[in-house]
């Protein structure tokens, strides 16, 4: 039966040609746009270079003091010491990391200024993320200890700053701020959307202007939690807010100013939520307004080719009332006529996803985002299958019913 | 085998009102052949809709095999109709987008047979009308002689008992018209009930039954 529906839509978009490319140009742009969004997302949320551990990491980036009024408030990342405390400490991890959010610096090249992000981190970081040493190796234990200036720099700062990128810079000085430091490492850097491992130049947390003695609960680090196993989040969790629970109110109080403190060990998704929307109906406010946004998104170019098929409707009456008169109940010609057009939305699918591939390529390659990674892995194909599958329903629900309720006499007339 | 009482077909538009059919009494025996003749307009295709279930009457009572079908359920009539009731249209109603073979297996589409059954009843169907050399054809590839009979092979291939045939051979010459007829003859020996419409005197004469209409009423 299946290949008898196929068949025939097929056979549908042979017989015009100007009207099925008209149909699936439409249905193609807008896949292509949903695609790339997706693939984005990906780029954002999903597990890759140099955070590929992401399915078992939890983010420690927001610490928010307020009161139960809800009327002040004070958030931000927390102190090195807040986190080695109540962070370092948990039993149920595999490793955790500490590191600054971010920080800018300067280096001088021929009088030239090199704007750099800059990063402090201890040695777990270069453990909970993956990056990959093109050169040299990461700083360990006795360069923080000692506080030696030491860095780790990027493949693109070494270009910049040494001016090639095939001679080999570890154990050759860079001057940043009037100090220098001994490279030690040049890693393959990372794309900038990836906000807490992304840097020019990583330092031990030792080094100068760290900052990481300062006192008090906030400051400028953030941590990332790294579980043996993804099913061991929810124990992580678990032990993370029982620490968070056991501190006496006055270390957050202010002078009584706040009496309740948020600290989470969130997944990177959650973390990223979390900083848009500070409670539940928040939450469900920025889902209502996704998905309104992907609604318009489908369902502009959906009502378009819901007119395009209700127009082809007329065109196959006849076949309509052969399969009532042979004994098709209404609901079989539903089904025959969504699967037309899912199969149809398909078609229009497999455009997109050579689209897709092109206009990703030309992202990574455009240099808009340093290091850029978009793909079409498993996730973004099986969310882009159920696009198109949505997508097909919802432009052919509202003609496959109104083709179904034709009436059998009438519509062998036509 | 199919029983009309008091039946009547109003047409109702939202100014005027059109009775096309008025107090048909109808009783077609199992294995009868009869004919429906009239002048054009007098309501013989409507009728022919109504006893294939096709379309319903503003009043009164359809039995078929002795049920009365007024209450059936849309699906419930898509049943009845796919498995007691064959189609034959003057204009041969094929799907040109479909093979011949895919035509012929369109009845058995809607039954639960596997692929390589409904290929072997549609195959069965087609020598039966003697077209099983042109299965892989595509409609607009036949004569209008072929193309009825593909119809005639869709209309037998679920093996229903009672085949409706709305002008056969009203869009062919009178050779093919007579080739046609006879086959219809022979399915009618092999058993079938056969109710066809027709305004050829000589074709309805060779019928079991004659029934005629003139105005939507019937005068014999």
């Amino acid at each position: 039966m299946l290949s008898n529906y196929i068949k025939i839509a097929w056979k549908v978009l042979l017989r015009h040609p100007f009207y099925t490319f008209i149909t699936l140009f439409g249905i193609t742009l807008t896949l292509t746009v949903l695609m790339v969004v997706t693939s984005f997302l990906d780029h954002l949320f999903g597990a890759h270079y140099p955070e590929a551990k992401r399915a078992r990491s939890l983010y420690i980036a927001n610490l928010v003091q307020t009161d139960s009024a809800n009327t002040t408030m004070s958030s931000g990342p927390a102190s090195f010491e807040f986190l080695t405390k109540y962070g370092k400490s948990l039993k149920t991890a595999e490793r955790v990391s500490i590191m600054n959010n971010f920080g800018f610096s300067n280096a001088y090249v021929n009088g030239k200024r090199i704007k750099l992000n800059t990063k402090y981190t201890d040695v777990d970081f270069w453990s909970v993320t993956d990056f990959e040493f093109l050169e040299g190796k990461p700083y360990d234990e006795t360069n923080v200890r000692n506080a030696d200036h030491v860095a780790v720099i990027t493949d693109a700062l070494r270009e910049q700053y040494f001016g090639s990128a095939e001679e080999a810079v570890v154990g050759k000085t860079i001057d940043i701020e009037n100090i220098n430091y001994r490279v030690i490492g040049v890693v393959k850097g990372s794309p900038p959307t990836r906000i807490y491992t992304y840097s020019d130049v990583y330092f031990p947390y030792t080094a100068p202007k760290s900052n990481y003695e300062e006192k008090g609960m906030r400051g400028r680090f953030v941590a990332i939690v790294l579980a043996k196993k993804p099913t061991d989040i929810p124990a992580i969790q678990a032990e993370f807010d029982s620490h968070i629970a056991r501190i006496p109110r006055a270390e957050y109080s202010n002078n009584n100013q706040f009496n309740i403190l948020i600290v989470k060990a969130d997944t990177y998704f959650e973390h990223f939520l979390s900083t848009f929307t500070r409670s539940d109906k928040d939450r469900v406010a920025l889902y209502a307004i996704v998905g309104l946004v992907l609604l318009m998104i489908m369902g502009l170019p959906a009502v378009n080719l819901v007119n395009v098929n209700v127009s082809r409707i007329l065109e196959r009456a006849s076949e309509i009332g052969v399969r009532k008169a042979f004994g098709a109940p209404s609901k079989a010609l539903l089904w025959q006529f969504i699967i037309e057009n899912v199969f149809i939305t398909f078609i229009g699918g497999a455009f997109a996803l050579i689209l897709t591939f092109v206009v990703i390529q030309f992202i990574n390659s455009s240099g808009w985002i340093a290091y850029a990674d978009l793909t079409i892995n498993l996730p973004v194909f099986l969310v882009s299958i159920l696009f198109c599958l949505v997508f097909g329903l919802l432009s052919g629900v509202l003609p496959a019913f109104r083709m179904s309720r034709l009436k059998i006499a009438e519509a062998l007339k036509a | 085998m199919i029983k009309l009482q008091n039946v009547e077909k109003v047409y109702r538009t939202s100014s005027i009102e059109t009775l096309a059919l008025n107090n048909i009494n109808i009783d077609v025996k199992k294995g009868e052949f009869v004919s429906i003749m009239g002048p054009s307009g007098c309501g013989k295709s409507t009728l022919l809709n109504i006893i294939g279930l096709l379309d319903a009457p503003s009043k009164g009572q359809i039995e078929i095999d002795g049920s009365p079908v007024e209450r059936y359920t849309d699906k419930h009539l898509a049943e009845l109709r796919n498995r007691k009731l064959g189609f034959i249209f003057q204009s041969f109603h094929l799907i040109n987008d479909l093979s011949v073979i895919d035509n012929v297996e369109i009845p058995l589409l809607y039954r639960n047979t596997s692929a390589k059954q409904r290929r072997e009843l549609a195959q069965e169907a087609l020598e039966k009308v003697g077209l099983s050399n042109r299965m892989k054809h595509f409609p607009k590839q036949l004569s209008g002689g072929q193309k009825q009979r593909v119809a005639i092979a869709r209309a037998i291939v679920g093996k229903p008992e009672i085949i409706l045939a709305d002008e056969p051979t009203g869009n062919l010459d009178s050779a093919m018209g007579n080739e046609i007829l006879g086959i219809l003859q022979k399915l009618n020996g092999d058993g079938a009930t056969i109710v066809m419409v027709t305004h050829d005197e000589a074709m309805a004469k060779k019928t079991d039954r004659l029934i005629r209409l003139f105005d939507g009423t019937q005068v014999s």
